[in-house]
């Protein structure tokens, strides 16, 4: 493991550093110590590398992360791998608003809670949240699974477009056009199987699953108020 | 009595004139707003309301083709390690694939290549046509973030945040339905054939001190190599525009009420946002304010059509302009050659603009296979770089009656108003007058 101190090095020059890394390279596990809350720490990493992160992280972590498996052992700021493309981000601890917005593949975990916009505009990751999320989440959520071990927030899922959440607490307030849905063989499938990636203990069989509706797909002047 | 009463004509009024009546009916008939593209149609204080003095006693001009007249621009001089410089100040605006057909934008990327400038990708990601024909290109970041990746994020010359739009300033985009073709629905990843809503607000940020965090983000992703743009809608240009500067722009792009747009609510398009002309100056009392003019250039678009509107628009402090109806046009957009089919659709050659709709004869705003065929790619992108060729020419035969060895040197000083409205917008006398309204 190769040891990176971000307070004398900078984000600037760790992120470098790793962003020259060629794929094949030996040097695969790297540990950063002291992010003392800096931003964009780790942010468009390209490559089958560890990346390791002693402490709380700023905003944007991991963000459009691709192939990296980036554990950060602490707390993460709004936007932790936001656009993400593949790989693997894990928060230790909590996360904050807008935890994997936009992603488009990878799984991102998060073992404490995730704050509001959790997933927003995800449009393919996985992201299996150990607590609770906060209000908005999923909004906008085109494509992958969001999984929530707690309770979710205010109007989860609203304007949901085919992404599917599974809540295991409570969700009482769903947004426009996301509706409780059937959980059947193939959802259970896979649901184990994110819990099992995402190292997450909980039953599948204490789950529901949410999705869209699909009322407000082509605009209908009758559903207007949903809007 | 006299039973041979004269008439009066017939008299429509001017406030439910014939447009007004027929929105009505046509609200009461279908229960849902108008949607169209293109910018705002009413009459605004603009550019043509401006006039070079050009030189006279006191101003020496400079010989015509002979005398020097540089146009070049240098983009992203602040903190990119790489800015771009481009050979005319007129860049192609974003106009996304999806709104667009791919022929379309290679022809965009095809004519800025030939003529020295940039084009900008849109709502909808980056496709290979264009990053293979475009020698500049900048690349959109958008709060829908549809087909937003890092590997095309580094293959851009430059990044545009995209914070909002002259024709709707506080909107969010749509694609409706028929335009999600499977090409289109798969680099938004959304099922084909729904109506898309792009976001109005960023995901994952929010004010400008979020999003000073977020363009830090970028430059360490692509190795603060690339320009950074903000692009905001004509709604608060100075507060907007200082606010741009303090999160980190290296360039900003406002966006005048004129601007077109692929598909909007008409109302929103002719009642939100303030004018082209109302905004350039004070996006340039911002920079000058912060020390920041031509350090943090400044790109302003909606309505630009031909070489005398450049440069008015370079006169009051711009750096470079952007067009996007003028460009579509030179492709061949409402081309009275297709007349019968315009009419078909119930429009006329000039007035088409239910580009949402996916059918355009030209073969632009279309995705459908057929109709995107008319539209030689090669052919429309020589026809836009001799548009962008004209306008060039033109900017510099009225820089050079100024007296201006390059199109920058232009200066308010070299304008005047003709009516009261553009004096008080543009902050330039009155022609005739030695008065600026409010100074
Ligand atoms: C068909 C079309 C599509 C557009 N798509 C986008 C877009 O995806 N993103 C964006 O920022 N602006 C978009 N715009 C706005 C242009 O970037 C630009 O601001 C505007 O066209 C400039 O005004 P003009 O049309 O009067 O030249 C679009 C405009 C048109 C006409």
């Amino acid at each position: 493991m190769i040891e990176l101190d971000l307070k004398s090095e900078g984000v600037r020059g760790v992120n470098s550093r790793l962003h020259s890394l060629p794929k094949n390279t030996n040097q695969r596990h790297w540990l950063l110590k002291n992010p003392q809350g800096q931003h964009a720490i780790a942010c468009g990493l390209d490559g089958p590398f560890t990346v390791e992160i002693a402490g709380h992280v700023g905003f944007y972590c991991g963000g459009m992360n691709k192939e990296a498996e980036i554990i950060i052992h602490g707390h993460a700021g709004v936007g932790v791998a936001e656009n993400m493309m593949s790989g693997l981000v894990r928060v230790t601890g909590n996360a904050s608003e807008s935890a994997g917005a936009t992603g488009n593949g990878g799984l991102l975990v998060i073992e404490g809670d995730a704050s509001s916009r959790c997933g927003i505009s995800m449009k393919g990751i996985d992201i299996v949240v150990g607590g609770s999320v906060g209000h908005m989440s999923a909004f906008m959520a085109q494509r992958g699974n969001l999984v929530v071990c707690g309770d979710a927030g205010e109007a989860l899922g609203d304007s949901i477009y085919e992404a599917r959440l599974y809540v295991k607490g409570r969700a009482e307030n769903l947004g426009a056009d996301c509706i409780e849905k059937e959980m059947r063989a193939e959802h259970r499938e896979e649901l184990e199987k994110l819990l099992e990636r995402a190292k997450i203990k909980a039953k599948v069989k204490d789950f529901r699953r949410y999705g869209s509706a699909r009322q407000l797909y082509n605009f209908n002047i009758d559903h207007a108020d949903a809007y | 009595m006299d039973t041979n009463i004269p008439r009066t004509v017939p008299r429509k009024s001017a406030t439910f004139d014939d447009y007004t009546l027929s929105e009505i009916r046509r609200a009461a008939s279908t229960g849902i707003y108008d949607i169209r593209g293109g910018g705002a149609k009413r009459r605004l204080p603009h550019f043509d309301d401006l006039l070079f003095l050009g030189a006279s006693m006191s101003r020496y001009p400079l010989e015509g083709y002979r005398e020097k007249c540089g146009t070049n621009v240098v983009l992203g001089t602040r903190f990119a390690k790489k800015p771009i410089e481009l050979k005319i100040p007129i860049t192609i605006a974003g106009m996304s694939f999806g709104s667009l057909s791919a022929q379309a934008k290679e022809a965009l990327g095809r004519g800025a290549s030939i003529a020295g400038t940039s084009t900008t990708t849109g709502d909808g990601g980056m496709t290979p046509e264009e990053r293979g024909q475009s020698k500049t290109l900048v690349y959109q970041y958008l709060p829908s973030r549809y087909g937003m990746n890092p590997d095309d994020l580094r293959k851009a010359d430059a990044i545009e945040v995209v914070v909002g739009q002259g024709a709707k300033p506080g909107g969010g985009g749509m694609l409706l339905g028929q335009k999600i073709s499977d090409r289109v629905a798969q680099m938004r990843c959304l099922p084909k054939g729904i109506d898309q809503r792009s976001a109005c607000r960023h995901p994952d940020w929010t004010g400008p001190d979020d999003l000073e965090i977020k363009i830090h983000e970028l430059r360490e992703i692509t190795n603060w190599e690339k320009p950074i743009f903000i692009k905001v809608g004509g709604a608060r240009p100075f507060y907007d525009v200082a606010l741009s500067v303090k999160a980190g722009a290296d360039v900003v792009v406002v966006d005048g009420m004129q601007g077109g747009t692929a598909a909007t609510q008409e109302v929103f398009i002719e009642h939100v946002g303030q004018p082209t002309l109302a905004c350039i100056r004070p996006a340039v009392a911002a920079l000058q304010e912060l020390g920041m003019h031509r350090k943090v250039q400044l790109i302003v678009s909606g309505g630009i059509r031909n070489g005398a509107d450049v440069a008015k628009a370079l006169a009051l402090g711009a750096d470079a302009v952007s067009i996007g109806t003028a460009a579509l046009v030179a492709l061949g957009d409402n081309d009275p050659r297709w007349e019968a089919e315009y009419e078909k659709l119930g429009s006329t050659a000039g007035a088409y603009d239910d580009w949402h709709e996916g059918r355009d004869p030209a073969g632009i705003t279309t995705q459908d296979p057929e109709l995107s065929k008319r539209l030689d790619p090669v052919l429309a992108g020589r026809r836009l770089a001799n548009y962008l060729k004209v306008m060039t020419l033109e900017a510099q035969t009225i820089a050079r009656a100024c007296g201006k060895s390059h199109v920058h040197n232009l200066e308010p000083e070299d304008l005047v108003a003709l009516t009261v409205e553009a004096a008080a917008m543009a902050q330039v006398p009155l022609a005739g007058t030695s008065w600026i309204p409010g100074k």
